[in-house]
C-alpha cells in the first residue's frame, strides 16, 4: 500500500508551477485543510501507531526483537535482494529509456506498454507466474530441479519476483525527460567525435543524473516493501526466504506484537530515510536547474 | 555456523551479472556426522509446537548421533503449503492438517507413495485435535452449541475450506451434528436400511451448514487470519476453532478476554505427519526425517504435543496436568460419517462441490 501512495506522489511531484487562480482565499484554505487531515489520518497515524505499538513494552524489547535470528536473516535478505534487482533494473532502465528515447524502431509504443506491465498488473499475479513458470509442475521447473536448481521458494525466485515488480521505476523516470531533452546533444557530441560510448557518459548521462538516482531512490523502496509477489514465491522458510514484510505477517499472526511492529518500524524507517533522499534529490536538481538556467527556482520565486 | 552450498546461490550469483561479489559458499551437506538442515512445511497453527518440539529433538538427535540438526519451518493454510510443496517447495517432511492435504502431494506430484498413512502408527497422526468454539469474554450471546450458530444475530467466523484445513474440519464437525439430530444415532448412516432416512437427514444437514456459512462475514485462507480477525479486530460473535488455536488465543491474550465453548458433539481431527520421500532422498535426509516424524510418537514428544494443546495418541505420556485441560466431548471421526477424507473431499470441498453450491458471501 505505502508503495502505492508513493508512486501515485511521485507521480504529481516535480511540479513547481504556481497556480494562478482568482478562487477567494478560503478556498485554498479548505483544500490546504482537507489535505492535512486526509495526510494525518491515512499516513501519519499509522506511522505513528506503528512506532507506538513498537515501543509499547519499552526500548529493550524493542531493541531485543532485532536479536531474532529470523529476524535478522529477514533484514539481510531483504538488502540482499535489494541489493541484486536495484542494479539490475539500473541497467535495464537506462538501456530501455536510451532506446525508446533516442531511436527510432517499430514496435516502440509496444516496449513502453510492456515496461508499464508491472503496474498494472497486481502483484500476486506477477508471483503466481512465476510459480506456474518455474514451479515443479511448471514449464521449467522439471528441468531446474533435475539440474539442482532451486528457483522458487528460494532466493532467485523472490529476486525475479521483486525484480519484475520493480520494473518500471526507473524507466518510467527516464524516458519522459530523455524523450524531453531531445538527440541534438548527442549528435552534437558524435559530429564533434565522440564514440557512443563517451557520448553517453559524458553527454547523456550528465543530463539525467537526478532523475535516475530518483528513480534508483524509488524502485529500491518498493523492491524492499514489496509483499505480495514476494509472498507467493516465498514458501514462507523461517530465517531463509521471509523478506522484511513477509517476516512482519508471521510476528503478527504468531501474537508478537512488539516484534512484528519492530521489524515493521524498520521498514517505515527505511521509507522515511527514502522520503528524505528523494527531498534532497528534488533541492539537488532544481538547484542545479538554477545554476545552469542561471534562473531562480520556481519554489524561490 | 556452516551453510551448505545452496545451488540457488549460484543461481543469485548469476543474477548479479558480476556486480557484485559471489553470495552462497560453505560445505556441501554430506552424509555422516556433517550438520544437517531438514525442512517441515507444516500448516497454521503449530507454530508454537513446532517450535518446542524442534528445541528438542535437535537436543535429542545431536546427542544420539553427534549430528547437529537445524529445523527449517514454513506455515500457511494447510491447503496453500500442500500447493507449495506440490509447486516444488523441498519439504522434508510435511506436518499438515488432514491427510487429504498429504494425499494431493502424494497423488498430483507423486512425491510419495499414496499408501504413505500406513507407514506411522495411528494412521500417520501422532497427535489430535477437534473443533470448538471461542466467543467473546462472558459468551454475551449466549452461544452454547451448533444449532446457536444459524441464528440471526450471530456472526461466525471461520477461514475458507477451500484453503484452510482446519475449516475443513468446521464444516465436516457442523455437518456431522446436524445428521446426528436428524437421525439420533449416527450408526444408522451405516445401514442400508435406513437410506431414506439419511437421504433426508443430508438435506436437513446441507439446509444447516448453508445457513452456518450465510452467518460468515469474512473468510481468511489459514486458521491463525482468521484468529486474529476475531480477536485483534473483533470481528464476528463465535470462532470456530482447532482447539488447540482456541487454547493458545486465551492463553496470549489473556482470559479475561475469550471464552471456549465445547459444542455437544464435534469431530476428530487427525492431522497428519509424513515423510516427502522424493525430496528427503534429494537431500540425503531420510534417516534424520524419519526420525524426526517417529520421535512425535516418544513421550518427550507425546508430551509436548499436550503442552500445546494437542490430543495425544499416547495420553499415558503426557503431563495429567496437561490432559485434565481437554473437555469431554463426543467426537465423531470421519471415516464412520464422511467414508473418508478423499470422499468427503469429492463430494464437498472440489471445484463445484457443495462447499461451492452453498457459498455465498455473506452479510
Amino acid at each position: 500500500m505505502g508503495d502505492l501512495v508513493r508512486v501515485r506522489r511521485h507521480r504529481f511531484a516535480g511540479r513547481h508551477d504556481r497556480a494562478a487562480t482568482t478562487e477567494p482565499r478560503w478556498v485554498g484554505l479548505l483544500l490546504l485543510a482537507t489535505t492535512v487531515v486526509f495526510l494525518g489520518l491515512f499516513l501519519l497515524l499509522p506511522l505513528v501507531t506503528v512506532f507506538t505499538e513498537a515501543l509499547r513494552k519499552g526500548a529493550g524489547a524493542y531493541f531485543a526483537s532485532f536479536g531474532d535470528p529470523a529476524a535478522l536473516a529477514a533484514i539481510r535478505l531483504t538488502l540482499t535482494v535489494a541489493a541484486i534487482a536495484v542494479p539490475l533494473n539500473l541497467v535495464f532502465g537506462v538501456t530501455a529509456a536510451w532506446a525508446i528515447a533516442k531511436f527510432e524502431f517499430r514496435g516502440k509504443s509496444f516496449v513502453t506498454t510492456l515496461i508499464d506491465v508491472p503496474l498494472a498488473v497486481s502483484p500476486v499475479i506477477s508471483g503466481a507466474i512465476y510459480v506456474l513458470l518455474f514451479g515443479l509442475q511448471g514449464l521449467l521447473g522439471p528441468w531446474l530441479s533435475a539440474h539442482g536448481l532451486q528457483v522458487i521458494f528460494a532466493v532467485p525466485g523472490i529476486v525475479i519476483a521483486t525484480v519484475f515488480v520493480t520494473v518500471p521505476f526507473i524507466a518510467r523516470e527516464l524516458i519522459p525527460l530523455m524523450q524531453e531533452q531531445g538527440i541534438e546533444d548527442e549528435e552534437a557530441a558524435l559530429t564533434l567525435g565522440a564514440s557512443g560510448w563517451q557520448t553517453f557518459r559524458r553527454v547523456t548521462l550528465p543530463n539525467v543524473k537526478w532523475a535516475l538516482l530518483y528513480g534508483v531512490i524509488l524502485c529500491n523502496a518498493r523492491a524492499m516493501g514489496e509483499f505480495g509477489a514476494v509472498s507467493v514465491v516465498s514458501g514462507h522458510i523461517r530465517g531463509k526466504t521471509n523478506t522484511m514484510p513477509l517476516q512482519v505477517e508471521i510476528l503478527y499472526n504468531e501474537y508478537n506484537f512488539v516484534a512484528a511492529f519492530a521489524v515493521a518500524s524498520l521498514l517505515a524507517l527505511l521509507a522515511l530515510v527514502t522520503l528524505a533522499l528523494k527531498t534532497l534529490v528534488e533541492r539537488l536538481s532544481a538547484a542545479a536547474v538554477t545554476l545552469d538556467s542561471g534562473l531562480p527556482a520556481a519554489e524561490e520565486i | 555456523m556452516i551453510r551448505r552450498l545452496d545451488p540457488s546461490w549460484l543461481l543469485a550469483a548469476v543474477l548479479l551479472l558480476g556486480s557484485l561479489g559471489c553470495g552462497g559458499g560453505g560445505e556441501q551437506q554430506a552424509a555422516g556426522r556433517q550438520p544437517i538442515t531438514l525442512l517441515n512445511v507444516s500448516y497454521d497453527p503449530t507454530r508454537e509446537l513446532y517450535r518446542d518440539y524442534n528445541e528438542a529433538f535437535a537436543a535429542h538427535w545431536l546427542k544420539e548421533t553427534g549430528q547437529t540438526v537445524t529445523l527449517e519451518m514454513s506455515h500457511g493454510g494447510a491447503g496453500k503449503q500442500a500447493r507449495a510443496v506440490i509447486d516444488g517447495l523441498e519439504a522434508d517432511v510435511v506436518t499438515l492438517a488432514l491427510a487429504y492435504d498429504i494425499d494431493a502431494i502424494a497423488s498430483r506430484a507423486q512425491l510419495l507413495p499414496a499408501g504413505w498413512q500406513a507407514r506411522l502408527p495411528h494412521n500417520s497422526a501422532p497427535y489430535t485435535s477437534t473443533i470448538v468454539f471461542l466467543v467473546r469474554k462472558g459468551n454475551p450471546l449466549q452461544i452454547r452449541d451448533w444449532d446457536d450458530l444459524v441464528r440471526p444475530d450471530v456472526a461466525v467466523i471461520t477461514p475458507n475450506p477451500k484453503t484452510s484445513g482446519g475449516a475443513r474440519w468446521n464444516y465436516l464437525a457442523a455437518w456431522a451434528f446436524a445428521l446426528k439430530r436428524e437421525l439420533g444415532d449416527l450408526s444408522r448412516l451405516q445401514d442400508p436400511a435406513q437410506a431414506d432416512a439419511v437421504a433426508a437427514a443430508e438435506v436437513v444437514a446441507r439446509r444447516f451448514v448453508t445457513d452456518l456459512f450465510a452467518r460468515v462475514p469474512v473468510l481468511d485462507s489459514g486458521a491463525r487470519g482468521s484468529t486474529n480477525t476475531f480477536v485483534q479486530r473483533q470481528i464476528g460473535d463465535v470462532l470456530l476453532a482447532w482447539e488447540n488455536e482456541a487454547f493458545l488465543a486465551v492463553n496470549e491474550l489473556g482470559p479475561d478476554v475469550v471464552d471456549i465453548v465445547v459444542p455437544s458433539l464435534s469431530i476428530l481431527a487427525e492431522p497428519s505427519v509424513a515423510l516427502v520421500d522424493v525430496f528427503a532422498d534429494k537431500h540425503g535426509t531420510r534417516a534424520v526425517a524419519e526420525a524426526y516424524l517417529e520421535w512425535l510418537y516418544s513421550p518427550t514428544g507425546q508430551r509436548i504435543a499436550a503442552k500445546h494443546y494437542y490430543r495425544p495418541v499416547d495420553p499415558q505420556h503426557a503431563d495429567p496436568a496437561d490432559l485434565a485441560r481437554f473437555p469431554d466431548v463426543e467426537l465423531v471421526k470421519i471415516d464412520e460419517v464422511f467414508g473418508g477424507w478423499a470422499n468427503a473431499q469429492r463430494i464437498h470441498f472440489d471445484d463445484g462441490g457443495t462447499f461451492d453450491q452453498i457459498y455465498v458471501p455473506g452479510p
